[in-house]
């Protein structure tokens, strides 16, 4: 029988040209991811999907299944290497989770805890970011973005606005919105926007609520997100229904 | 003295939350104190640190003297502990490395709204503040980080109990919380 490859020794199937992501979300095999949703053209870009492939580490998201290809995603190296990015991309923000809405509900975070990540490790960089609440329903705190591009993607792929982009290189990479200002309240953003709820930490936030859910009630105070799922299934339950 | 280890604890730029919280293990504070003796700590009120096996650090450092109390911290335990969102990552205290310390002295002391007698202090037995806030790994080696704004009750204890029994600690995952 061919098409079929090993994930943590169990022979699951694939499809011809299907990710590894994709296999092993079929097979509800889980694999941690921040940048990666379904919806969207894979973009590999936070590197949290990582997994081993006999002696290299690609991304899962971005890396074509083969014919009896052997992936394995448990082992503690991987592990590890997921929690050193998990650890950089908490140390190169401003992630306070306890001044954050979305905190319980993030993905970020429950991918961090999926991980094992009990603290950043690496020197904060504590980087000077402005929030901008200029628009009536959203909110935009850039010290919370990841630069997973899901809102750039979702906005130009599914709301056909191009509302965002990511302008500059290496460190230097920043969100940036289109529109004479540069603030969001005069963007054609709105709040029936795919890109408005994509967001997978704190960055992109709806207004006028927030902590909604007591501590223990949120998506992922008692179940970590490997069985709960993303944020994406969950949508209403966080977001509120427009 | 006895045998026990000897446990120290203090909080530097945090807000006793993690302290309220290991209170709060409740009567199994009659246990620990079975399993260990206490040095400086709040809890004592003893005001210097002798040689511990455990010291327990909540907060950050934000100012010179929250500097000095680390490092003596760190000369006198064999192990030592970040308990705490602002020990870990200097917590909400880290909000003000958004502004210059000037700006956060000006709004508190001469432009804030209620100010009387506006000036900013500058009496010499008052730490000088840091330009900026920062988690104590910044500071000093640390040993092992516990997480939580505060870590529960159960958090703080499994990980003491695992700690004294010298058992590799394991916290279920409701236990690990940023928040």
């Amino acid at each position: 029988m061919s098409n079929h490859f090993t994930l943590d020794g169990r022979q699951l199937p694939f499809v011809a040209g299907q990710t590894i992501m994709a296999a092993a979300q079929a097979a509800g095999v889980y694999i941690p991811h921040l940048c990666h949703n379904p919806d969207y053209a894979p973009h590999g870009s936070c590197r949290v999907c990582l997994v081993a492939v006999g002696r290299r580490q690609v991304s899962a998201c971005t890396t074509p299944v083969t014919e009896g290809m052997a992936v394995d995603s448990r082992c503690e190296s991987i592990q590890a290497n997921r929690r050193a990015v998990l650890q950089m991309l908490f140390a190169e923000g401003n992630h306070l989770c306890p001044a954050c809405e979305r905190s319980g509900n993030c993905q970020l975070q429950a991918v961090a805890y999926y991980t094992g990540m009990l603290a950043p490790h690496y020197p904060p960089f504590f980087p000077r970011r402005p929030v901008d609440a200029s628009h009536p329903d959203f909110i935009i705190d850039f010290g919370r973005c990841i630069l997973c591009e899901l809102c750039v993607r979702a906005s130009r792929d599914h709301d056909g606005k191009r509302v965002f982009a990511i302008s500059g290189r290496g460190l230097a990479s920043h969100l940036v919105i289109d529109s004479p200002s540069g603030l969001l309240g005069d963007s054609d953003f709105a709040a029936t926007d795919r890109a408005a709820h994509v967001c997978p930490t704190g960055a992109i936030l709806p207004k006028h609520k927030g902590f909604e859910h007591p501590i223990g009630e949120r998506l992922y105070d008692r179940e970590p997100i490997s069985k709960v799922g993303d944020l994406r299934a969950h949508e209403d339950e966080v977001d509120g229904n427009e | 003295m006895s045998d026990k280890p000897r446990v120290a604890t203090v909080s530097l730029c945090g807000c006793f939350g993690c302290h309220m919280s290991l209170l709060d293990i409740d009567e199994r504070i009659l246990q620990l104190v079975q399993l260990v003796s206490f040095d400086r700590t709040p809890l004592t009120d003893i005001k210097t640190i002798g040689d511990c096996d455990l010291g327990l650090i909540e907060g950050g450092v934000a100012n010179a003297e929250n500097v000095e109390v680390l490092r003596e911290f760190r000369g006198h335990c064999k192990v030592l502990v970040a308990v705490g969102a602002c020990a870990v990552n200097g917590g909400i205290p880290t909000m003000r490395n958004q502004f210059s310390l000037r700006e956060c002295l000006d709004e508190s002391y001469v432009n804030g709204v209620g100010v009387y007698h506006p000036g900013i202090p500058t009496d010499a037995e008052i730490p000088l503040l840091l330009n900026q806030v920062h988690p104590i790994h910044e500071v000093v080696k640390v040993d092992y980080f516990i997480p939580g704004c505060p870590p529960s009750a159960d958090t703080l204890w499994t990980f003491l109990t695992e700690l004294l029994a010298g058992q590799p600690i394991a916290f279920p995952y409701t236990q690990i919380r940023y928040d």
